[in-house]
């Protein structure tokens, strides 16, 4: 079996995803609650935190960019978020001018 | 052996050594974009509307910490159990793989618990889908991840019995990775509701 073979005995790369996703859970936790910070940076914050924890999901634990197929399944995710950045983003924006 | 198959023999993990399985994987990846645009515009609904409570209460008035940081920290632990399944996979190890798919479920079972715990505790308060179009909005979002959850379990199960019956096998192995992304992607949208719905709303 070749790919046993140079196969690590430990799991850093999980470890190291989980305790940094916990780290970030618990940060935008802090920086919601008791940070002191305005609204709109206590959400600025949280929303950057978010996004490198669910990059750390795709990229640690899913290994999203390994395989032949690597850089198709990178790029439909990468527009999958573009796709939910406009409709997200896009309707807040839109309906904020009329509520 | 075919040329294809014997490009992925030696260098790829169990679960891409066929052609079949790589596409199968891929087309996964596919799907899990659509899901993002399912999520998003659930997102999007919720985000425009958390604000009209009506005579209903408020998100403020409704989330509590310690319930919703409970549910966090059992999803993204199962996320990370679900790794280590695909780890030891990898290192040819059944039992291994077997050990922490179960402990995966029980997290995710345990999620499940709590958050029907929640919803119940919701609609004791007078919060139901009924009451505003805040809860309309968060019912289906938080519900429809949730519904992904308990199909997720049960799936789950399945692929646990398929390699109790037939043990490691390229099919197999194709099928235990891709419950694995499914049940990863399923902590991936929990942390933007972590964020966007309960953390928001208990700062707005």
């Amino acid at each position: 079996m070749g790919a046993n073979n140079h196969h690590e005995s430990f799991p850093w790369k999980h470890v190291v995803g989980f305790v940094l996703s916990l780290v970030l859970t618990f940060a935008a936790l802090w920086v919601a609650l008791s940070s002191g910070l305005t609204a709109k940076a206590i959400i600025g914050v949280i929303v950057i935190f978010a996004i490198i924890q669910a990059s750390l999901q795709l990229f640690m634990f899913m290994h999203m960019t390994e395989s032949d197929s690597g850089k198709i399944q990178t790029i439909n995710m990468a527009y999958a978020f573009f796709i939910a950045i406009v409709v997200v983003a896009g309707s807040v924006w839109t309906m904020s001018f009329v509520l | 052996m075919a040329e294809a198959a014997h490009r992925y023999d030696e260098t790829m993990p169990l679960e891409y050594r066929t052609e079949e399985s790589r596409l199968n994987i891929l087309g996964f990846w596919i799907f899990l974009g659509a899901e993002v645009a399912l999520f998003a515009t659930l997102f999007a609904t919720y985000l425009v509307l958390f604000q009209r409570t009506g005579s209903g209460p408020t998100a403020k008035d409704l989330f509590e910490v310690k319930d919703v940081l409970i549910e966090t920290l059992l999803l993204l632990t199962s996320s990370f159990t679900c790794g280590l399944a695909i780890f030891e996979m990898r290192r040819n190890r059944l039992s291994g793989l077997l050990t922490w798919l179960l402990v995966t479920l029980l997290l995710g079972a345990g999620f499940i618990t709590f958050e029907i715990r929640e919803f119940i505790h919701y609609v004791h308060e007078g919060a139901t889908m009924q009451t505003s179009a805040f809860l309309s909005s968060f019912f289906v979002l938080v519900g429809t991840h949730g519904a992904h959850v308990s199909l997720g379990i049960g799936w789950m199960i399945l692929i646990i019995i398929q390699l109790l019956q037939r043990g490691f096998t390229p099919r197999t192995a194709r099928k235990v990775f891709i419950v694995s992304l499914y049940w990863h992607f399923l902590d991936v949208v929990w942390i933007f509701i972590f964020t966007l719905v309960y953390l928001t709303g208990m700062v707005i």
